[in-house]
């Protein structure tokens, strides 16, 4: 009997060992920590449960049969963050390359359906070499069937992915599936084909890290949410994230105890809008103020900087925040900043996770860049995620709410619940020196009529009042009282239930 | 008394008139510019009159324009402050013809005083101690010999049109005074065009040592004991105390006592100072005398307990000074440190911008502690570039010197402020140093001490180990929060272990905590503890912690995996890890920052105006680079050393974030 349990023990070590101690020493070499140890940092500490460790590949091919190592080059299993569930799967560079073949596959996607059946988010850690070349279609069928999964389990549960090695080829489209992506500098890359094929196919010398590395999705493509600085930081980075999330689509999102008074005064708030309606102002200093404990987790940070993204807690409660920065190109909307805007929208509302809106857009930037490269339908996306989202809407205008651009921002007309002015709010079709130049065109050349007319439109428009008495805007409300104001409003909308007409599903102007 | 008084001025010192006007029961009337709408003094004032747009020179400085504000409020008298309209005399002849009372001195000792030759003249004639030295011009080396030997060496041979140093040369016997005379000669003729030489005494071991004296209409006059004013960052006042740490009684009075002589020689009334040089035997030499209220008057009010506002206004309304010398005593220590926004890290660049956060420790009055704070800024106010970038001036008074340092140092921890960049990091740096500490400083300090600049404090390791249990306690709190979330599986939770690992500065220290209901104890791996307490939650930004008995207090921001913690002029990244954690964190790759001392970067955030350089050209030291506009004003960016442009990497038009680079170096 003490035989049998000892090689359990001696088994268990032999597949712990992955690609054994050489490869383990080249993985750290490299910067990068290995699959387990990666495991271990995402998760309480002995909390994680494997699921098929001896799981071994059935391939024959081209001498397969010699090298069947436990765990096919894939850990999986579930465990907790901060005592919450979540399964994860950690791709092990050190066996085979973590190589994707039919059975790594399969333990994928058990993990998935649990954590579908059981409603807890999927955190996949990639560092792989690809599909196993020596299988064939059946690696092939694998990263299918992972695919369909993703797809299946989005809105469902959240799903998180990890880029901590090479993901190229076929395998950038299951993490392209899920809710988020995060990238480790200098060590991970994705590409759908690698530097050779593009140097043979287009004659484009260039890089992997140029091609493909954290910098590049983060900046150009915006293909990843964020980038670390190394494996420690990334997967601290995701346990603060999960802390925001809710398991599931039937759960509400996640409420911790918070040490920050609801109804703090932030006198500082009162003058934040500079005097000078074109000088800019740093929206994220009001996302602080308003957040508990200024903590905000910013999503796509680096990407379309003149809309913010994230998620920050109001009442221990998770947030969704979307922001106009003024900072950046105005605050205006464009191409990047609606899809940015749009899929973060979509993400709270498939989550249950209620959404605040601060407003400050002077309108959609303009030109022929914007107009061949489909502004229209990019925009509709936004205005299309916002007006479906059946989840708490809270929007504030701090300064400018110009044309189409207001309407889109999470306006009253959208369904909003709440929606907040200051009263340097300028609510209005356009700028007063753009209206007046089209409504008095045949006075331009006297500038003097021209700067009355513009005086006249900025006295009618240029505040909040023109809509709050239409009701389309709710209240008028103190900056230095924003925190406290928001926060009773979430407080309010805490029952809130709307549904959308049946439908098998929409059809957003993808 | 005065109903109502108008200040001719802005900030803090407009702020401090009004709360002793406030006190004693006259209303006060504020003028601002465009750029002080919203500022301090204007809220404070009971009214407030706008005098034009943001320059001075065309707002405040403007006297028809502060004299329409006084017919317009009624003003009986004008408080001017320091700087703007404070020596101005054609101000003081202006009031003086519409019969408002000047708060300071008349006209004709602003006027003899605001004369370097006159005033040194003058000091003389009343026998002040003044810096030997030879006036008129010299001929020859011969005669450059005889007068130095007159004056007694070592000397100064000083080029008349000279100026930072050019010109200028020091010489210990005559030899020296030969050589020196001809080559100041030559570089003077060189530099300037003129070529006119003089010789004064060289003053060593400088400080800088000031007499405050407050004299009536009615013949009195009186000293108040002296500031020292020696650290300084190229003649800008840095951090003042009161004693000075230099002197003895006798030469304190024979300063105080030349000093009341000067005053009473010029028919001086209300609060002025007279500065002297003081050499390291204690010989003192009138340098020139301030007829106004000082920026540093603060230290004297809090050893003296006289309010020197209070006094201005009622010798002003022409009450006779009820204190004589004989009140005037030395009660306990205190020191002034001055925060500018001036960033200590980019060489003390002015830094104009939000105030997302300002929080200065509370003020406090008790029987062996003072914290006094005169600013005149708020949380979300602005610091504009149209003015002094003075933030505030914190005082400290305490029964002894040591006291009033150590109560600064926890002043400086305490006092938040953000938004922009400041030298508080600096201040803290000087409150440690030990040439502070011992009181043996000279007007070189600054220049000596910090040759290279200022790049940040390194910590001790008592203040590294105090610092780490606090991180460890503060930790433990969040991380237990963490565990409280809503949506845990019953039976397994997680539990927060007592094993931490906690990294700084380029240490790491095992540390076990345990913790009980009053707070933690916590062990090095060589079994020594440290008993923290504190009421920290998750959030704050400032943690007040008493560590052994010992407070502490600490700015914290939440950074990945640990906190940024700054502390006594230091800036850490504070990491706190299970053993686990630490240990494969070590197999991290440590990132060198990319090497930017062959780029040039940009300063500030602004516009690029021009591009003086091509690629391939051959830069010397000095030579302009490229020109960035950032709030109006134009700065050239010179290079540091000689160079070959190698890349360029913006064109005029472009508008730059801080620390871009604009152009590399082969």
């Amino acid at each position: 009997m003490k035989d049998i349990l000892q090689e359990l023990e001696e088994r268990r070590s032999q597949a712990r060992l992955g690609g054994g101690q050489r490869r383990i020493d080249s993985q750290h070499a490299k910067g990068k920590l290995t699959a387990r140890e990666r495991i271990e940092l995402l998760l309480d500490e002995d909390s994680f449960e494997e699921f098929d460790m001896f799981k071994a590949h059935r391939c024959v091919e081209f001498g397969m049969e010699e090298n069947k190592p436990a765990g096919d080059g894939v850990i999986t299993g579930w465990g907790t963050i901060n005592g919450r569930m979540v399964y994860v799967f950690s791709q092990d560079f050190t066996v085979l390359g973590g190589s994707v073949s039919e059975t790594h596959a399969q333990k994928i996607c058990k993990i998935m359906d649990m954590a579908v059946q059981n409603g807890a988010p999927v955190i996949g850690l990639n560092d792989s070499g690809g599909a196993r070349i020596q299988e064939g279609v059946d690696a092939l069928a694998g990263y299918a069937e992972i695919f369909q999964r993703n797809i299946m389990a989005s809105g469902v549960v959240p799903q998180i992915s990890v880029i901590m090695g090479p993901c190229a080829g076929g395998a950038v489209y299951s993490p392209a599936m899920t809710d988020f992506i995060f990238m480790v500098k200098d060590t991970s890359y994705m590409f759908v084909t690698g530097p050779d094929v593009v140097k043979t196919v287009t004659n484009e010398h260039v890089t992997a890290e140029e091609l493909g590395g954290a910098s590049t999705h983060t900046k150009k493509s915006s293909v990843a949410d964020g980038a670390f600085e190394n494996d420690v930081e990334a997967l601290s980075e995701v346990r603060r994230l999960v802390d925001f999330l809710p398991l599931n689509n039937r759960e509400k999102p996640p409420v911790r105890p918070f040490f920050d008074d609801p109804a703090r005064i932030e006198s500082s708030l009162d003058t934040l809008i500079p005097d000078n309606p074109n000088m800019p102002y740093d929206m994220k200093e009001l996302i602080l103020k308003i957040a508990d404990e200024g903590d905000f987790y910013e999503i796509q940070e680096d990407f379309a900087g003149n809309i913010v993204t994230g998620f920050i807690r109001i009442e221990g409660q998770s947030v969704g925040v979307v922001a106009n920065q003024p900072m950046v190109l105005a605050g205006c909307l464009d191409i990047d900043a609606s899809r940015k805007a749009a899929r973060f929208v979509r993400f709270c509302d498939a989550f249950e996770i209620p959404i605040l809106t601060l407003v400050d857009v002077p309108g959609f930037l303009p030109g022929t860049s914007q107009e061949y490269g489909g502004v229209i339908k990019h925009g509709a996306k936004l205005l299309f995620a916002y007006g479906e989202a059946t989840v708490p809407k809270v929007t504030l205008i701090t300064r400018k709410a110009y044309g189409g651009a207001y309407d889109v921002m999470a306006s009253k007309h959208l369904r909003g619940d709440f929606n907040y002015a200051w009263p340097t709010a300028q609510i209005a079709v356009m700028g007063a020196k753009g209206a007046t130049e089209i409504l008095y065109r045949s006075e331009l050349d006297d500038p003097e009529k021209t700067a009355k007319r513009t005086e006249d439109y900025e006295d009618r428009f240029a505040n909040p009042f023109v809509a709050a008495e239409r009701g389309f805007i709710d209240e008028v409300i103190q900056p230095k009282s924003t925190r406290r104001r928001v926060a009773r409003a979430f407080a309010s909308l805490r029952n809130k239930k709307l549904t959308n007409p049946w439908k098998k599903h929409d059809n957003i102007p993808l | 008394m005065f109903d109502k008084i108008l200040i001719a001025n802005r900030g803090e010192i407009a702020c401090r008139v009004i709360k002793t006007a406030r006190r004693m029961g006259i209303k006060t009337v504020a003028i601002y510019s465009d750029a002080d709408r919203n500022a301090l003094h204007v809220e404070m004032a009971d009214e407030a009159v706008h005098i034009g747009p943001p320059p001075a020179n065309q707002s405040y400085i403007v006297i028809d324009k502060v004299m329409d504000a006084i017919r317009q409020t009624g003003a009986q008298a004008v408080h001017p402050g320091y700087g703007f309209l404070s020596e101005n005399a054609k101000f003081a002849e202006a009031l003086e013809a519409e019969g408002v009372a000047f708060i300071g001195p008349p006209k004709g000792a602003i006027e003899a005083m605001g004369d370097k030759i006159t005033s040194k003249k003058i000091a003389q004639e009343a026998n002040v101690s003044t810096v030997p030295g030879y006036m008129g011009l010299i001929e020859d080396a011969d005669e450059a010999v005889k007068i130095s030997n007159e004056i007694g060496y070592p000397v100064m041979i000083k080029a008349s049109a000279g100026g930072g140093g050019k010109g200028m040369r020091i010489a210990w016997n005559d030899q020296e005074a030969r050589e020196g005379f001809h080559s100041s000669k030559n570089e003077a003729a060189s530099s300037f065009g003129d070529d006119r030489i003089f010789i004064e005494k060289f003053v060593t071991q400088p400080r800088h040592i000031e007499i405050q004296v407050l004299c009536d209409a009615h013949g009195n006059g009186i000293w108040l004991n002296e500031r020292e004013c020696s650290i300084q960052r190229r003649n800008q006042k840095v951090v003042e105390e009161a004693p000075s740490p230099f002197l003895d009684p006798e030469t304190r009075k024979a300063m105080g006592d030349q000093s009341v002589a000067l005053a009473k020689a010029v028919g001086y009334t209300s609060a002025g100072t007279v500065e002297f040089i003081v050499d390291g035997d204690k010989n003192f030499y009138f340098l020139e005398m301030n007829t106004r209220l000082q920026v540093e008057h603060p230290v004297t009010e809090l050893i003296t307990g006289v309010d020197l506002v209070e006094q201005m206004i009622r010798v002003a309304n022409g009450e006779p000074l009820s204190i004589t010398q004989d009140d005037v005593k030395i009660n306990g220590w205190a020191i002034e440190n001055r925060l500018y926004a001036e960033d200590p890290y980019r060489n003390f660049l002015p830094s104009i911008g939000r105030l997302t956060a300002y929080r200065p420790p509370a003020e406090v009055v008790t029987d062996t502690s003072i914290v006094r704070n005169d600013t005149g800024v708020y949380e979300g106010g602005e610091i504009s570039m149209y003015y002094d970038p003075m933030i505030a001036k914190l005082c400290t008074w305490a029964p002894t010197r040591k006291e009033a340092i150590e109560d600064m140092r926890v002043a400086l921890d305490s006092f938040e402020i953000e938004g922009i960049g400041h030298n508080l990091p600096f201040l803290s740096a000087v409150m440690d140093h030990p040439k502070f500490i011992s009181g043996d400083m000279t007007t070189a300090f600054i220049a000596e001490e910090y040759p290279e600049g200022f790049d940040g404090v390194t910590l001790d390791s008592d203040a590294l180990k105090r610092i780490a249990v606090s991180a460890a306690a503060m930790n433990r709190v969040a991380e237990i929060r963490r565990t409280r979330v809503s949506g845990r599986m019953d039976n397994h939770e997680r539990t927060v272990g007592d094993e931490w690992v906690v990294s700084l500065q380029g240490e790491s220290f095992d540390l076990h905590i345990e913790a009980d209901h009053d707070g933690s104890t916590v062990f090095f791996d060589d079994g020594t503890s440290y008993r923290v307490t504190s009421d920290w939650t998750p959030g704050d930004s400032l943690a007040t912690l008493m560590v052994d008995g010992t407070p502490l207090v600490l700015k914290v921001n939440k950074i990945t995996g640990g906190f940024r913690i700054r502390n006594r002029g230091a800036d850490l990244n504070v990491h706190v890890r299970t053993p686990r954690q630490a240990e494969l964190a070590k197999l991290m790759p440590e990132k060198v920052a990319p090497d930017t001392s062959k780029m040039l970067l940009c300063p500030m955030p602004g516009l690029i105006v021009k591009v003086d350089v091509e690629v391939g050209d051959e830069v010397q030291e000095g030579q302009a680079l490229c020109t960035v506009e950032a709030m109006k004003m134009e700065n050239i960016l010179r290079a540091e050393k000689k160079g070959v442009v190698s890349q360029i990497n913006a064109a005029a038009g472009d508008s730059l974030a801080v620390d871009e680079v604009i152009m590399e170096f082969e």
